[in-house]
């Protein structure tokens, strides 16, 4: 156990290490950060005194090495357009984000789960077939247009619940910023939510339900149902359990694409968070904030894919390898 | 008035609906189990045994269904049972072992769990009671120092260990017909024997009967007390196990008995029956067998034969024998 999470934290290094290769290599080239910098009537002089500032005729190597180092302190130098430390910005605006993805993440997840586990118990109900049909708008309209949708019926139309802004917040503890305590910051969530949730929601719920009907013939099933157990305990008891194995793994990656595939949703609905952050900084060639993003992203990735891990470990005991009892 | 059996088909039609019309998987197939006694089922692969089995437990896959014939469970009536009262006679009253121990437990349970799960579902008990009578069940199939093992794993366990973990499983509840599909066919030759052993041994301890679903006529010559032949989804031959292997009457039954290698024999070839068994969708009218058989008729060709008794215990589903019967009554 203890060597599997060692082996596993070591590829985790490896793999933000490729990812910090990339971010760092990719945004070398998507423009000159000291053009969008300055301003028209700056000398050639300046230009070239400030980029030996900012180290960008070092050596790559020497570049790169300098940006690991620092990043692994959190350092990930000051942004270009906004004059303020990136790690600031993004702890700033990292609340925003983390609250939408989790209520999303939650709402896709035990919507998706009793949607699938329902359609897959009642195959062939007018209510199942319903139920499948409405999620292939879910899978297949772009979360973009599910969002603007969204606010013209209910924002425009209804005038339910605001259209943007993420509502009043709350200070907690100085360092996270809540709108989950205010009523106004909760409607605000309501569309985000169900917008960036969507499309997960359907999707677990589709693959919830596929899963569900393998398993349900399998069988252990048969068996158990000839055993005389009830339907509930066959159902929730065994299938569940067993369809959840693998649901596991997609939902804990999909978590992962939530927060990553906030942008468009913060982008459409103003929500101040990362997101957001990031598309501007993308606009105005934020070098330090976009490769900062890219690194944040690859970490919830690599942390959410070690929990996912870690979690099959508790709920498939034939991946436990600590006893030694194996058959004879 | 005799007391019924213990289980007795009638006429038992199994169909599906498809979409180019209705198959009939098993046509009118009747058959009693008496108290106590070990039937063998045998036929080759879609003759339809594990339907009746299926059908029997009350467990047919949709869109299979029973569409004709009754099933009685003690004079009792269990084919067309709703649903709760048909699970409460899973598992309590009838058990059922399948034919891949490796698949038929759940992967994700202790041997502890689904046992003790089982057990509370038909005893009324409570947790430490059923781990004992769990512990006690699992050291009576042979499964070595089953108190300490039984909080194991299914995959912690041998494909033989896991089968007796299976029959555990059946006869939690002590059922009084066990329906074993097949029980040893995924298990290696040589743990075969010991659990064809321990599960007969088992049930004549308790006194439950056995509907034992095989294709393997060695299986049946040692274990059943009396054997039915399925061909096509229809009964060929039913009797006593030495009657049937030894003077087998029905025609199939006979090229059956004599595809099986022996030892004491030194042909050099094994008999074999031309041609195969018909699909669902083509039984040919008569008897089903009689594109294949060497004594067909032309009545064979067109009327299908019911099982005529023959002797005390037997039955063959056969116009031949109905000719000698003619005989001996006329004579």
């Amino acid at each position: 156990m203890i060597a599997f999470i060692i082996r596993r934290l070591l590829q985790s290094i490896l793999v933000m290490l490729t990812v910090a290769l990339v971010a760092f290599a990719l945004f070398r080239f998507v423009g000159d950060p000291i053009a969008s910098m300055v301003g028209q009537e700056t000398t050639l002089a300046e230009r070239a005194e400030l980029r030996d500032a900012l180290g960008l005729n070092d050596p790559f190597v020497v570049q790169f090495f300098t940006f690991v180092s620092r990043a692994l302190v959190g350092d990930f130098g000051i942004s270009y357009r906004l004059q303020q430390p990136v790690m600031e910005l993004i702890l700033s605006r990292l609340p925003a984000t983390l609250e939408l993805a989790l209520v999303s993440g939650i709402l896709a997840f035990v919507l998706g789960v009793g949607f699938g586990v329902y359609t897959a118990l009642r195959r062939g109900g007018w209510l199942s077939s319903s139920i499948m049909t409405v999620s292939l708008i879910g899978v297949s309209l772009p979360t973009f247009l599910i969002g603007v949708l969204l606010i013209w019926v209910f924002a425009v139309e209804l005038q339910w619940l605001p259209s943007f802004g993420r509502g009043d917040v709350v200070d907690l503890g100085g360092w996270w910023r809540t709108g989950l305590l205010t009523e106004s910051g909760r409607a605000s969530l309501v569309l985000p939510a169900i917008t960036l949730g969507l499309y997960q929601m359907t999707l677990i719920m589709r693959l919830v339900r596929a899963e569900m009907l393998e398993v349900l013939r399998t069988d252990y099933i048969k068996f158990a149902r000839a055993r005389g157990l009830t339907n509930r305990a066959v159902n929730f008891g065994h299938a569940l359990k067993n369809t959840l194995v693998p649901v596991i793994t997609i939902t804990g990656l999909q978590l992962g694409s939530i927060i990553a595939f906030a942008i468009i949703t913060e982008t459409v609905f103003q929500w101040p968070g990362v997101g957001a952050l990031f598309i501007n900084s993308v606009r105005f060639v934020d070098v330090p904030v976009m490769a900062a993003y890219l690194m944040l992203i690859a970490l919830v990735f690599v942390v959410i894919n070690l929990i996912v891990d870690l979690l099959y470990y508790v709920v498939d005991p034939r991946l436990r390898m600590d006893r030694t009892t194996a058959g004879h | 008035m005799t007391t019924p059996p213990l289980l007795s088909v009638r006429d038992l039609v199994v169909e599906f609906p498809t979409r180019r019309g209705t198959l009939r998987a098993i046509d009118k197939v009747s058959f009693d189990i008496a108290e106590g006694e070990v039937l063998g089922m045998v036929g080759e692969s879609g003759a339809g045994k594990s339907l009746i089995g299926a059908a029997i437990i009350g467990l047919l896959e949709p869109p299979g269904r029973i569409a004709g014939g009754e099933i009685l469970l003690r004079g009792e009536r269990i084919d067309s049972l709703a649903a709760e009262p048909m699970r409460r006679i899973r598992g309590k009253r009838i058990g059922m072992v399948f034919q891949d121990p490796l698949t038929s437990l759940n992967p994700l349970y202790t041997v502890a769990e689904q046992l003790i799960e089982t057990i509370r579902t038909h005893i009324d008990c409570n947790d430490r009671e059923a781990r004992e009578r769990a512990v006690a069940l699992l050291d009576r199939v042979g499964i070595p120092a089953a108190a300490r093992r039984i909080n194991d794993y299914p995959h912690h366990f041998s494909g033989g260990m896991r089968q007796r973990v299976v029959i555990a499983l059946a006869l939690a509840a002590e059922p009084e017909l066990v329906i074993a599909d097949e029980p040893t066919t995924a298990l290696d030759v040589s743990v075969q024997a010991q659990i064809i052993d321990v599960l007969k041994e088992i049930c004549a301890e308790r006194g439950a009967s056995v509907m034992l679903i095989t294709h393997d006529m060695g299986v049946i010559a040692e274990t059943a007390d009396r054997v039915a032949v399925l061909y096509a989804g229809r009964l060929a031959e039913i009797g006593p196990v030495r009657d049937v292997i030894q003077h087998a009457e029905h025609p199939y039954t006979q090229g059956l008995m004599g595809s099986i290698p022996t030892l004491t024999q030194t042909s050099s070839r094994l008999v074999q029956i031309p041609g195969s068994m018909p699909r669902l969708d083509a039984i040919p009218q008569g008897c089903a067998f009689n594109p294949r058989c060497p004594h067909a008729m032309e009545r064979c060709r067109r009327d299908r034969p019911g099982l005529l008794p023959r002797g005390a215990d037997r039955e063959v589903a056969c116009w031949l024998y109905e000719a000698a019967e003619e005989e001996v009554r006329h004579g």
